[in-house]
């Protein structure tokens, strides 16, 4: 018996396509986020809405918390770790959760060197902006993808961008010659096989979700329709009016994303939305995207 | 034959893929209505707690009560099996929903965590000598099955991992996450 192989590390990620990864702070809300349907929770100290409005270094979460969040559902449970902080890391492997999410949202522990993912037999998801990044992160050793978006702040351009930009990209790479894929990969920054083998495939080799900035059933849909494999909900859902009936609202729009009378139904009297921030409004040094390379 | 493949949640384009390459063209099914034109049903990979819930929102349960084992062959894999059994353990606080269909008990969540997840060839006579690739993530177990019920593979322990009632088929494991077809050939075939 093989335990942790690449296969069961990729392929857990592939058991959670088409569903909704929900970040909650309380046994309560990971309870609630069950009932509702999600796929797996995210368990967390503070939602990104508020890591951003409070500011401060944002660390791994209390393992207690994070172990009384296992403890309370049967889905798969993921917590957070700071990039580069491979101690973290083995905290919550230690702790026997489902997943770790090598985050942005998180203050970088190391500027220059990502978690060496393969020294791990827990699964890790990463961030990526494009490509480049994205197959920098599955050299690292990353079992499942997501776009970075722009994390706590209810607005879905920058996660559209991030998959666009990974969607043409491969694109790019289906359009060229054999001879012409050594400098596609120098140009990406990312390896050789890695890359010949997206441009022979016409697509990742592991699942890649949306993330950052998802807030209404229309968001996710819209994400699935570009041809995400599944949402991430940061902030919108406990931040928003009415929790249970959202998070119900986006799990169906995100399984029937093709159906848009379905998703104008369950659109309809969710209540307030998060608070959205316009981009452009947020200081350089504070985007959380640019944070990762 | 017209398969269908149950598009709520989970590795759908897995066994499509599959299926593809035996040479079927499935159906993703994700209303009640989509059934109308499919004589076989696999229900995949996934959550359960999910999965479970949307097939009761969008009323899936009662069509495929009606028809299931008859004029329906059905398999589920992992949180399918899930769903077709008609006993439940170590479901989510308050309970879950499910199709309630097949004479097997199953265990939710039997081995661990994601750490234990794990791979082992099965042996399962029904599929000839050559032993199949088995991928059991955060698998669950078939706890004991019913007079009706044939069982297909166990581990080398006894645990029982796949099991036959009629025309319904329930893997704890992911042949779709292999290259090997033979299970979904099987099927195709009940």
């Amino acid at each position: 018996m093989e335990k942790s192989t690449w296969t069961t590390k990729v392929g857990l990620a592939q058991m959670l396509k088409g569903g909704v990864i929900m970040d909650v702070v309380t046994v309560e809300q990971a309870r609630i986020a069950e009932e509702a349907g999600a796929v797996a929770v995210m368990a967390l100290e503070r939602v990104p809405a508020d890591i951003r409005a409070q500011g401060g270094v944002a660390r791994m979460s209390d393992p207690e918390l994070i172990s009384a969040i296992k403890a309370a559902v049967t889905i798969p449970v993921m917590a957070k770790a700071r990039i580069g902080h491979f101690v973290e890391a083995q905290v919550i492997e230690a702790l026997g959760i489902d997943y770790i999410d090598e985050s942005e949202v998180l203050t970088p522990a190391d500027e220059e060197h990502h978690i060496n993912k393969h020294k791990f037999t827990i699964p890790f998801v990463c961030g990526c902006r494009n490509l480049g990044e994205a197959l920098r992160r599955l050299a690292e050793g990353a079992a499942m993808l997501r776009t970075k978006g722009e994390a706590g702040t209810g607005n879905v351009v920058e996660a559209v961008r991030h998959f666009r930009a990974v969607q043409g990209d491969i694109r790019r790479l289906q359009s060229m010659d054999a001879d012409e894929l050594f400098t596609a990969a120098k140009n990406l920054q990312a390896p050789y096989e890695l890359v010949k083998q997206v441009a022979a495939a016409g697509r990742l080799p592991v699942v890649n979700f949306a993330a950052g900035g998802i807030a209404t059933p229309a968001d996710a849909a819209l994400m699935m329709q570009l041809g995400v494999d599944g949402v991430f909900v940061g902030s919108g859902i406990f931040k928003s009016g009415n929790p249970m009936q959202r998070a119900r609202a986006i799990v169906a729009a995100t399984t029937h994303y093709r159906d848009p009378a379905i998703i104008a139904e369950v659109s309809k009297g969710l209540g307030e939305a998060m608070v959205g921030i316009n981009i452009d409004q947020i200081p350089t040094e504070q985007l959380m995207a640019k944070r990762g390379w | 034959m017209n398969v269908g493949v149950l598009a709520l949640q989970g590795d759908v384009r897995e066994h499509i893929e599959m299926l593809r390459q035996i040479g079927v063209r499935p159906v993703e099914v994700r209303l009640p209505r989509h059934l109308d034109v499919v004589d076989r049903l696999i229900i995949p990979g996934g959550e359960s707690t999910v999965i479970g819930r949307l097939l009761t929102i969008y009323n899936f349960v009662a069509p495929l009560r009606a028809r299931a084992g008859r004029d329906l062959a059905i398999w589920g894999t992992c949180a399918g099996a899930i769903l077709l059994a008609r006993t439940l353990m170590g479901t989510k606080q308050g309970g879950q929903p499910s199709l309630e269909m097949m004479d097997i008990t199953v265990r939710r969540n039997a081995y661990g965590s994601q750490l234990d997840s794990f791979e082992l060839p099965l042996d399962m006579p029904v599929l000839g000598e050559t032993p199949l690739p088995g991928v059991f993530i955060r698998a669950p177990q078939i706890e004991s099955v019913g007079p009706t019920v044939q069982v297909l593979a166990r581990l080398p322990d006894g645990a029982v991992v796949a099991a036959q009632q009629g025309r319904m088929l329930a893997t704890t494991f992911h042949p779709e996450l292999t290259g090997d077809d033979r299970v979904h050939r099987y099927f195709l075939e009940l």
